[in-house]
């Protein structure tokens, strides 16, 4: 063993949380593919986060119309709310929303459940049988996080473009036909795929955390909560870091629309 | 059914980080046999029954088995010597998700191509075995801690291992289904001659269960031998721990200072209470075969008998059958 220095417990943490991506990834490939624990878990990450995502949506895609409406007026461009408001929503909001629901709810749920069977030792246990939990249990999960992240970035988009258009066009008294037709003058296609690449990318990692927490959680009765406590926590710093530097290459790499 | 294996361990040590946890260990558990691994809270026993299957990695030492040095051997190799292994977990270790009939048949279904009507002919028997018969839809959840660890215990014999490892089957049990469980395990190691080993704390299962007791203590094995020469034992910790009293060098961590041991002793009028009697060991309950270890362990035992010390041999005397004491005196 070498001697400490700083940094070094954080170091180790995260070379084992890769670790466990490497191999992850790996099984993910191996056959047979657990096409049942897949589709439960997917269902299961649904449930616990498809409700607050359109809850969560609602209000935050209200706030940036609100806003991105007032602006507009002080620079006497109403006519370009919409290209505004749906940009915003597309590039940022829903895939934070989701980003949040996907690691806060999704994240949380898996990695009290590992958890739960880790102080249980059924994970020993399946390790004594010769079966692997990575393949067996992780790999289905983290692969049922990247799909729920994709589906629910698709649900806050349509739920904050909605509620951008009521708070717009309804409350305070917008022209609907202008507000439609001015979506496309800035967005592009192109938005939303990278949308649904970073949405992607969050459930992988947030996934990957949450596993990694769950399979190893502080010892005694307080340890499962502390792990679901820390998963999230990192899979926050994580995924907002994630979709800095996406955003980041994004805009470099594809120029925008309206310039 | 398989008959049991040889576990032969040599020279083992672990530690987490910088703290040594035990070290140089070396036992032998003999093929066939009941051994119990003895130790105060907190001297590793679970780690040496994770380390024995491979699920902690040792950092020095061996342990054999077929011929295999599961410390040193690839990963492939040790998940194909595992499924020699049937392990009883603390609580059980069952599966939430699944009933009881789908936790017993889940080894089953993973490692055979038996046919549902072949898996639920064996999952009966163990059920029986174990004495679940009837609560096979039931949920884990919904069972007392005593029916898990016998689910679990089912579980573990479904694919007829040669090994059986109990991380303390009599936790969290009363005493009289702790006496129950044990009988159940006599009856198990009489039906399957498997090689058992029982990691436990408890005084009543090591005094009557065991071929042999081993005991970890101070971070290294402090003994490991036949029942007799363990039960007889002056050793200060081994008689201190069997009698369960504070005088002696055990303290409520792992070692006390010399005048808190002075103190406990002055507090005791003359002598400590020495060890209980030898209780005679448990015997298969009647309508089952006779324990095929028993005269294995017997020929093996006689073999070393004048190496042990005269309390042992006088122990290994009296407990024999009648023809045999009369030979041997």
């Amino acid at each position: 063993m070498t001697s400490g220095f700083p940094g070094r417990g954080a170091l180790v943490q995260t070379g084992r949380l890769f670790a466990l991506g490497l191999d992850v990834t790996r099984s993910l490939f191996q056959r047979p593919f657990q096409a049942r624990e897949f589709i439960g878990q997917a269902w299961f990450i649904t449930k616990v986060s498809a409700l607050p995502t359109a809850l969560f949506t609602i209000p935050f895609g209200a706030t940036i119309a609100l806003l991105l409406a007032e602006l507009a007026r002080q620079f006497g461009a109403q006519s370009q709310t919409g290209a505004g408001s749906v940009l915003a929503i597309v590039q940022q909001a829903a895939p934070i929303v989701t980003a949040l629901l996907i690691a806060g709810a999704g994240g949380a749920a898996v990695c009290a459940d590992l958890g739960a069977r880790t102080i249980r030792e059924e994970i020993d246990a399946l390790e004594v049988l010769g079966i692997s939990p990575i393949q067996r249990l992780v790999a289905p999960r983290v692969l049922a996080m990247i799909l729920v992240a994709v589906v629910l970035n698709g649900l806050a988009t349509v739920v904050g473009i909605a509620g951008g258009y009521y708070f717009n066009v309804v409350v305070q008294g917008g022209t609907p036909g202008a507000y439609i037709a001015s979506f496309n003058t800035i967005a592009q296609v192109s938005d939303i795929w990278i949308s649904e690449l970073k949405a992607a990318l969050f459930g992988l990692s947030a996934g990957i955390v949450a596993a990694y927490r769950g399979l190893n959680p502080p010892p005694g009765p307080k340890g499962v909560g502390e792990a679901v406590n820390q998963s999230v926590v990192i899979s926050f710093v994580l995924v907002f870091l994630i979709d800095l530097v996406v955003t980041a290459i994004y805009l470099q790499i594809v120029p925008p629309k309206g310039g | 059914m398989s008959a049991g294996v040889e576990v032969v361990v040599e020279g083992l040590t672990k530690s987490f980080d910088q703290s040594v946890i035990w070290s140089d260990v070396t036992l032998t558990l003999p093929a066939g046999e009941i051994s119990v691994l003895l130790g105060p809270s907190g001297t590793g026993k679970s780690v040496f029954l994770k380390s024995l299957i491979g699920l902690l990695k040792p950092e020095r030492g061996s342990i054999l088995i077929h011929d295999t040095d599961l410390v040193h051997c690839s990963e492939r190799r040790l998940y194909e010597i595992r499924k020699l292994f049937g392990v009883l977990f603390q609580d059980g270790a069952l599966f939430g998700s699944m009933n009881l009939y789908d936790n017993v048949a889940f080894p089953l279904r993973e490692h055979t191509r038996k046919s549902e009507r072949e898996i639920r002919a064996i999952v009966g028997e163990k059920m029986e075995m174990v004495g679940l018969t009837g609560d096979e839809r039931k949920l884990p959840g919904q069972i007392s801690g005593g029916m898990r660890k016998r689910a679990g215990l089912a579980r573990a014999l479904v694919l007829d291992p040669e090994i059986v490892l109990f991380d303390e089957p009599d936790s969290g049990l009363d005493p009289v289904r702790t006496a129950y469980l044990n009988q159940l395990i006599v009856d198990l190691n009489a039906q399957t001659d498997a090689t058992f080993l029982i990691v436990t704390h408890d005084i009543n299962t090591a005094s009557t269960l065991p071929d042999n007791i081993g005991m970890l203590y101070r971070k290294r094995l402090a003994a490991f031998g036949p029942r007799e020469v363990l039960l007889t034992s002056t050793e200060p910790a081994v008689a201190q721990f069997l009698t369960g009293r504070r005088q002696g060098p055990i303290g409520m961590s792992e070692e006390k200072d010399a005048a808190q041991a002075q103190r406990e002793m002055a507090e005791i009028k003359g002598e400590p209470a020495g060890l209980p009697e030898l209780r005679p060991q448990l015997t298969p309950s009647p309508g089952l075969p006779r324990r095929k270890a028993v005269s294995r362990r017997m020929d093996r035992v006689m073999g070393m008998l004048h190496a042990l010390p005269s309390a042992a041999q006088d122990a290994i005397r009296d407990s024999l059958p009648d023809p045999h004491r009369r030979e041997v005196l």
